[in-house]
């Protein structure tokens, strides 16, 4: 294979009755690297991973895993691609060991392989103390960390990871991705979805921005994360009127709009170099502006959104609750 | 749970992974000892399921007890003069009924059971598509034999003597199992396409009842009216009623025991590969 993609999909088209919930998404994805979808809810990443898991028909367009299609080939694709789910895809009724030596004994390995493949698994995902008892005792990091365990049973040299830390408190969060990191050392390619632009920054190697079934962007998550600005300075003025004024403060100073919410009297102002922080609170205060709260933040994935398609990420979560 | 993400990279193998080397590995399709390896996994999961929920055997322990003795006492004297004189006709059809309602419970819950998140992960594994229907269906086969054995013993309880001795009882009792298997097949089918196990319930009871009492199990189909009796007949549960009454009281292997293996095996042949389609759609 002269080709190092791992994933190449070209026009993905997916429709749930007149709702084109993937509308032509292209991905290219490279052998080795960790590749990261981003968008909110409803925008089409979990659709497009489960197309191309063979877990939904594709309705349009083309995909090839490795090289092996995936329409023509699902059974191929299937040997080749490890997949955990944005909920655990576990089984509730057995215990942990059970679930890992159930998946190993479907793939074909032995049973006594399996037991040892087993427990190699509960060890390295610190399981093995909760090996034997039931899963409805596992926190969600438990449960997670399980799915994902099951997912490497055959070291599948692709893993699909949808929103792997979704509803995980930041410690655990952190965990899962150090271990995620650690896939890839063995060699392995990742494809992950994620709601959050921090995990896309922490993770990925190249981003892909998914929004209504589209893709609006793709590019490495520091070049995404520039065209919103570094970072974010973040004013709320203590008299809501004045934003109007200070909008003019900064554009003098900066030469760039701020983002304004008027009503409750705060200012997002993008910052090329964080330095100029500090020319424009001096600005403000030279104006006779008041400031209540003052903070610098990086930028969010709203912001990204914001600047990639023209509207927030929030509009999006709430066409989903509605559908 | 603090010692989450140690790895010890000799727990798999510290080799890494070459793609072009797995592609080269995989296999186009399972073959069918694969299938089967897979198949008798997943029966090895329903099992575990069942010892974890013995609520699930309530159908097949309290059925056989109450309805043989409650029919036994209640048609008895009106249909065969006396309860000892229609338990040779009543056991058979109880054995069918009970079947027929273990049955149903493969349908319901396979539907339950796939609407959980690990069937994604089933569905996302290089295995064939009948394994996760099949596997719940030999662990049913226990269910069957349950509830078999259980009626026979029941009716010997109150008086039944089988004229085809210890042979013809087992024979019997196979051929209602093998015949509750392969209605199994017209439940899973169910299973797969209905939207919720409510509705295969629902749907289940609708088939379930004609098919039971618009038979020859609880009383002989001459006394029925002719349009009836002509559905009576062709209803492949009189078959096995009538073959399982052949083997239980003469123990002969009639051609009746002969028609009641092929329709069941017709009912394989339609339905099973129905139901792996339904449920290889439902992807």
């Amino acid at each position: 294979m002269a080709d190092l993609s791992a994933v190449r999909a070209e026009d993905l088209v997916k429709e749930f009755g007149d709702f084109r919930a993937v509308d032509g998404i292209d991905l290219h994805v490279r052998q080795g690297e960790i590749f990261g979808v981003l968008g909110p809810n409803g925008a089409g990443k979990t659709t497009t991973l489960r197309m191309l898991a063979t877990l939904l028909p594709i309705d349009g367009g083309h995909a090839e895993i490795f090289g092996v299609d995936v329409r023509r080939e699902p059974h191929r694709i299937r040997q080749l691609v490890g997949v955990t789910g944005q909920y655990a895809s576990v089984d509730e009724d057995l215990t942990a060991r059970e679930n890992l030596w159930l998946f190993a004994r479907l793939q074909g390995l032995t049973g006594t392989r399996a037991r040892a493949v087993a427990g190699d698994l509960l060890e390295r995902f610190g399981l093995q103390e909760a090996a034997d008892r039931p899963l409805s005792q596992f926190s969600g990091g438990m449960r997670r960390r399980l799915d994902l365990a099951s997912s490497l049973i055959t070291r599948p040299p692709l893993i699909f990871l949808d929103e792997p830390t979704t509803g995980l408190d930041p410690r655990t969060r952190g965990q899962m991705w150090d271990t995620i990191r650690e896939l890839v050392t063995d060699g392995s390619t990742i494809l992950l979805t994620t709601q959050y632009l921090d995990e896309a920054d922490q993770l990925a190697d190249r981003v892909a921005v998914i929004d209504r079934g589209r893709k609006v962007a793709e590019d490495t998550p520091d070049a995404l994360k520039t065209q919103v600005g570094d970072s974010t300075l973040q004013l709320s003025l203590a008299d809501g009127s004045d934003t109007a004024l200070a909008a003019n403060v900064v554009r003098r100073l900066l030469g760039e709009d701020p983002v304004l919410t008027p009503e409750s009297g705060r200012m997002n102002v993008p910052l090329p170099d964080p330095d100029r922080a500090a020319d424009v609170l001096i600005g403000l205060r030279e104006a006779g502006l008041g400031i209540s709260s003052v903070s610098v933040a990086k930028p969010t994935l709203d912001e990204v959104f914001l600047a990639l398609t023209g509207h927030g990420a929030d509009d999006e979560s709430q066409m989903e609750a509605a559908r | 749970m603090t010692t989450t993400s140690t790895m010890t990279p000799a727990a798999l193998g510290s080799r890494r992974i070459d793609p072009s080397a797995v592609v080269a590995r995989t296999t186009p399709r399972t073959s069918l000892q694969e299938t089967w390896v897979q198949t008798l996994s997943m029966a090895w999961r329903a099992l575990k399921k069942m010892r974890r929920k013995p609520e699930q055997f309530f159908d097949v322990l309290i059925q056989p007890l109450l309805f043989t003795a409650m029919f036994a006492f209640i048609f008895g004297g009106a249909i065969s003069g006396s309860v000892a004189d229609y338990l040779p006709v009543l056991i058979p059809g109880i054995l069918a009924q009970t079947a027929l309602t273990v049955c149903m419970a493969t349908g319901v819950q396979l539907r339950e059971d796939m609407d959980k998140g690990v069937f994604d992960r089933f569905k996302s594994l290089p295995i064939a598509r009948i394994a996760p229907l099949a596997g719940p269906m030999i662990a049913d086969l226990i269910r069957y034999g349950i509830a078999s054995v259980l009626t026979l013993v029941t009716g010997l309880l109150i008086g039944y003597r089988p004229g085809g001795g210890v042979l013809g009882s087992i024979g019997g009792i196979a051929l209602t199992v093998f015949a509750g298997w392969s209605l199994a097949w017209i439940f899973t089918w169910l299973g797969t396409m209905a939207r919720s196990a409510q509705s295969v319930q629902g749907i289940s009871m609708m088939i379930m009842f004609p098919l039971t009492f618009l038979s020859n199990a609880f009383v002989p189909a001459e006394t029925l009216p002719g349009w009836l009796e002509a559905f009576v007949k062709v209803n492949p549960v009189s078959h096995v009623v009538s073959a399982v009454r052949d083997l239980f009281n003469d123990g002969a292997v009639t051609a009746e025991v002969g028609w009641a293996v092929v329709g069941c095996a017709v009912v394989v042949a339609i339905f099973a590969p129905l139901a792996v389609r339904s449920y290889s759609r439902k992807m």
